[in-house]
């Protein structure tokens, strides 16, 4: 990155211009005006050569610097950042894969476990009964072969839902991949920070080059109306905030302390 | 509290409706319907006799603050039950979604056992 370096030029600079000073006091004294006159503007002189100077290194830092940013003016190309967009589609996609997966897969054992659960306790009824011999021995053979069924029935069920669970666990592994991709994202956001404060430091001497103040950039920034507009912000990341609720609990304080 | 009562889900991501209307359907309730934002959802609602709304907040197009506000506007359905499930946590905002007239507000992530007593508590109030 060409970072701006204008502190030996400037005492160069102003060495040039402390010299042709003293030089047109000495004429000024001596009462010689044209002299003096002709001094003022070797002084203009090398006002501007350093302003086209400047400009001219400064037009050069700021090319370099827009181009770093990577942020692509041609239509069609790839730029890092549509790259990193891409990239967090990616996640996106990965991940509601993944949240999907996990649902199909609890669909789908939830009956199963339903079935050995509600079969269990109606053996286990049946079972109590036979133990207090009350039952007729066509409804003992019937418990009998419900048992067995069940043993069998329940191993299979037992066996499908260990695939299940496994599958679930499976269905985890996007956690690597999308890991990897913000981690990617997180440190090219950090890159282009740093490189738009090198835009804005910059722009700084710019303005102090050509003496620009910018008065009006300031005021420029409204603060949001209090209560006005209330706008969705997504999950807080900081809960220790005062103004966030840090669970449920806090939720249903603050609404019954509003009459809820 | 009747079962079979009509309840719009809305929220712009399918996992989070799937997830909301599977815990429904647990609770016993399976009349439901899904949108994916207040743009979609509010003439469901004008048309479709719902008697439940639960809706996230931050959604693109329609927000369920929004969405919440133009149901209290609407005559026909002023009354509606509504219950919000979002990840918006501060303070300033759970105040504005009572002042707009929100019946429960559950904050993300939540549990199933949230979810019910929040309904039940809906319900309590209206009916009682």
């Amino acid at each position: 990155m060409s970072g701006l370096n204008m502190n030996t030029d400037n005492s160069n600079v102003s060495r040039e211009i402390r010299s042709l000073a003293e030089n047109m006091l000495k004429e000024l004294e001596r009462g010689d005006i044209g002299r003096a006159v002709s001094l003022v503007n070797d002084l203009n002189d090398v006002r501007d050569r350093t302003l086209y100077n400047e400009i001219g290194r400064l037009t050069r830092a700021l090319h370099e610097a827009i181009k770093n940013l990577n942020v692509d003016t041609s239509v069609g190309a790839s730029s890092e950042i549509a790259n990193a967009t891409d990239k967090l589609a990616y996640v996106l996609e990965m991940t509601d894969k993944s949240a999907n997966r996990t649902m199909d897969l609890v669909d789908a054992a939830m009956p199963l476990a339903t079935d050995i659960q509600e079969r269990a306790k109606r053996l286990g009824a049946q079972w109590q009964r036979f133990r207090k011999k009350e039952l007729t021995p066509d409804e003992f053979r019937a418990l009998s072969r419900e048992i067995s069924q069940f043993l069998q029935d329940s191993a299979s069920q037992s066996q499908q839902l260990q695939g299940q669970l496994s599958d679930i666990v499976l269905a985890q592994d996007f956690q690597d991949l999308t890991g990897q991709v913000i981690h990617k994202v997180a440190a090219l956001v950090r890159d282009v920070e740093a490189r738009l404060v090198n835009l804005v430091l910059m722009a700084g001497t710019v303005d102090k080059i050509t003496g620009i103040t910018h008065t009006d950039l300031d005021s420029s920034v409204v603060a949001p109306e209090e209560g006005e507009n209330i706008a969705a912000e997504g999950p807080q990341i900081n809960k220790s905030s005062e103004d966030v609720v840090a669970s449920q609990d806090d939720v249903d304080d603050l609404l019954s302390s509003l009459g809820f | 509290m009747n079962k079979n009562m009509k309840i719009l889900i809305v929220d712009d991501f399918s996992t989070m409706r799937r997830i909301v209307k599977n815990l429904l359907r647990d609770l016993g309730f399976t009349n439901t319907q899904e949108a994916d934002d207040g743009t979609t959802a509010l003439p469901m609602l004008q048309n479709g006799d719902f008697d439940f709304l639960v809706t996230d907040w931050n959604m693109p197009g329609m927000t369920g603050l929004d969405l919440l506000k133009r149901v209290r506007a609407d005559e026909r359905l002023k009354n509606l039950p509504v219950l919000m499930v979002t990840a918006e946590a501060k303070r300033d905002q759970i105040v504005a979604a009572a002042q707009a007239g929100v019946n429960g507000y559950v904050v993300k992530p939540f549990t199933a056992a949230v979810l019910k007593e929040k309904i039940d508590k809906i319900f309590e109030r209206i009916e009682g």
